[in-house]
């Protein structure tokens, strides 16, 4: 089912855990769907007036797919420009690790979102101005996340043993 | 040498020895149509005959009753729709919440076309309550089919009491006894329709059966050259259903020494699992299937639990949405109340004959820190929750 590459990652992924000193912490995914990724990133200042991503790390809950993703995420994140790592994309990280599975690709959005969301933290918290791709893209994360509560506030509700019979809502959780 | 632990069972088992054996000649030698007139196709029907006597007796059976099928997937769906375009007039059916897809999903499919289709729901362990059954049954009620025992969790329904109950107000019970037979004592004079599989018994794969009462209208989902007393139709599987009875007739043989050797090994699984924190059983220590125990572990996920396991060497497998083609936590999981995050991080470890205690060490031996490096990359700690 997964490639080799897919398969490195997982086996010796690299960056993870919690950075002992970040600067901005991306959250995404819903533990109700099966996928959680934090990703941690340390901005510096490089002589040349630039803001690198100096450092990087993450924290997982989720498949393969999501592991590996979040592991491929930080090696292309790591020591570019902040500027460049907004640039990365969800079919960039899957075609990194050469291919996933069609229905793990909804994986590889997921660590390319934590990014965003670590990157609009960083610039929330420096009072910088957003650019409109980040922007846009935070916005649609959120709504994401607004649907999918929506979608699960039944499951939540314990009391109502009927939902939780005719189970979850298909959907590409993971 | 074979390193690996193969503690899947559940999803299929190894094919004996001794059922190849007596499977082979029918690949080439005997390889006669069972229905044809000559030397060869006599042959051929003696064996599936001899085949139908013998499964029948293991089930206490009249063998006019089994109907050999490609698998239980095929003997489900036989009892729903074939009762269900026997006697339309009826368009009620009672399932338990944990049936397997093969039972779960006729029934959506006829709930769509109008039928009432009532899922009994089960308790925290898995166990549907006699009583829910007999209050759901009315006069429009087709049939009842509730599992013998669960596939994921292992647990056992109380079928000889539903069985009774639905005998005592005329209504059909079926079972899908695919996990349970040659495990535990069927009841089956109380039982009306029972659904087998071969390849859970250490036999072939795409073979099962139906055990109907004879007499009994199935209308036929194939059709064809009238087949199986005209219920399922297409030139028998002699080779799979030889290999099907002498499975049947091995397990039963040895069901009593390998029913204790596994209920022992179970045992070390759930004692031992449970010494890992945060892990839970899903299911019951006790009235279970002997070969399979269910777990959840806190703060991972099911998918990558078991491919690192499988990276060392173990089979297992999990109900996490993560791992279902599609992408749902296992309706089972739901059903019981799993706490959604734990439901996530399951895993079902099942045994067969070949198993030894060399695999239950393995296994425990390697769990621990599997889940402890899964634990390490994940964002949730323990007592999150
Ligand atoms: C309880 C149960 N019913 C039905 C089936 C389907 O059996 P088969 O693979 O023979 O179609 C299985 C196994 O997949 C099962 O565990």
């Amino acid at each position: 089912m997964y490639n080799e590459q897919v398969m490195e990652h997982f086996r010796e992924p690299r960056n993870h855990g919690k950075l002992a000193r970040y600067s901005a912490v991306g959250k995404v995914g819903n533990i109700l769907c099966g996928d959680v990724m934090w990703m941690y990133i340390l901005v510096e200042r490089a002589e040349n007036g630039e803001d690198i991503i100096a450092d990087i790390s993450w924290e997982t809950f989720g498949c393969t797919a999501a592991i590996a993703t979040s592991s491929m995420v930080s090696v292309l994140a790591k020591g570019k420009t902040v500027d460049e790592a907004i640039t990365i994309t969800n079919s960039q990280v899957a075609a990194e690790l050469g291919g996933l599975p069609a229905p793990k690709m909804h994986c590889s959005s997921l660590a390319a979102d934590a990014l965003n969301e670590a990157i609009h933290e960083y610039f929330i918290a420096e009072k910088r101005p957003i650019p409109a791709t980040l922007e846009q893209r935070h916005e649609r994360i959120a709504r994401h996340r607004k649907e999918l509560e929506d979608r699960y506030a039944g499951f939540l509700d314990q009391g109502d043993r009927k939902q939780q019979i005719k189970g979850l809502p298909g959907s590409p959780c993971c | 040498m074979n390193t690996r632990t193969y503690l899947d069972n559940a999803a299929t088992t190894p094919l004996d020895p001794e059922v190849f054996a007596a499977m082979l000649p029918y690949f080439q030698r005997k390889h006669g149509n069972a229905s044809s007139l000559h030397e060869e196709g006599r042959q051929a029907r003696k064996a599936v005959e001899d085949a139908r006597r013998l499964i029948a007796e293991a089930l206490s059976w009249d063998p006019e009753g089994i109907v050999f099928t490609s698998g239980a997937t095929e003997a489900d769906n036989l009892a729903i729709f074939g009762l269900a375009r026997s006697r339309p007039d009826r368009r009620h059916i009672i399932c338990s919440a944990i049936e397997h897809h093969a039972i779960l999903h006729p029934c959506d499919w006829l709930e769509q076309q109008g039928y009432r289709i009532t899922r009994i729901p089960v308790d925290t362990t898995g166990r549907v309550n006699p009583q829910s059954i007999a209050d759901a049954i009315d006069d429009q009620t087709l049939l009842v089919s509730i599992m013998a025992g669960n596939n994921e969790l292992g647990i056992l329904e109380p079928i000889r009491e539903i069985g009774e109950l639905c005998r005592a107000r005329s209504v059909l019970f079926h079972t899908d006894a695919v996990q349970a037979f040659g495990r535990v004592d069927l009841p089956t004079e109380s039982t009306d329709l029972i659904s087998l599989s071969a390849h859970k018994l250490h036999g072939p794969k795409g073979v099962g059966a139906l055990a109907a009462r004879p007499g009994m209208r199935l209308v036929p989902l194939v059709h064809g050259g009238g087949h199986e007393r005209g219920v399922r139709s297409g030139t028998e599987n002699v080779h799979g259903i030889v290999g099907f009875a002498s499975a049947c007739r091995l397990m039963v043989e040895r069901r009593e020494t390998l029913v204790e050797r596994l209920s022992g090994f179970r045992k070390q699984l759930i004692d031992g699992v449970l010494r890992i924190p945060g892990t839970r059983l899903n299911g019951d220590r006790s009235g279970s299937l002997p070969h399979i125990a269910n777990f959840s572990f806190a703060a991972i996920e099911g998918e990558s639990l078991v491919m690192k396991l499988d990276e060392r060497g173990i089979a297992a497998s999990t109900g996490s949405a993560c791992s279902s083609p599609n992408l749902e936590p296992s309706h089972v999981l739901q059903a019981i109340g799993v706490p959604i995050e734990m439901a996530h991080g399951s895993l079902r470890l099942s045994m067969g004959q070949q198993t030894t205690q060399a695999d239950i060490d393995t296994l425990l031996r390697t769990l621990p820190g599997v889940v402890e490096d899964l634990r390490s990359i994940s964002p949730f700690k323990l007592g999150d929750s």
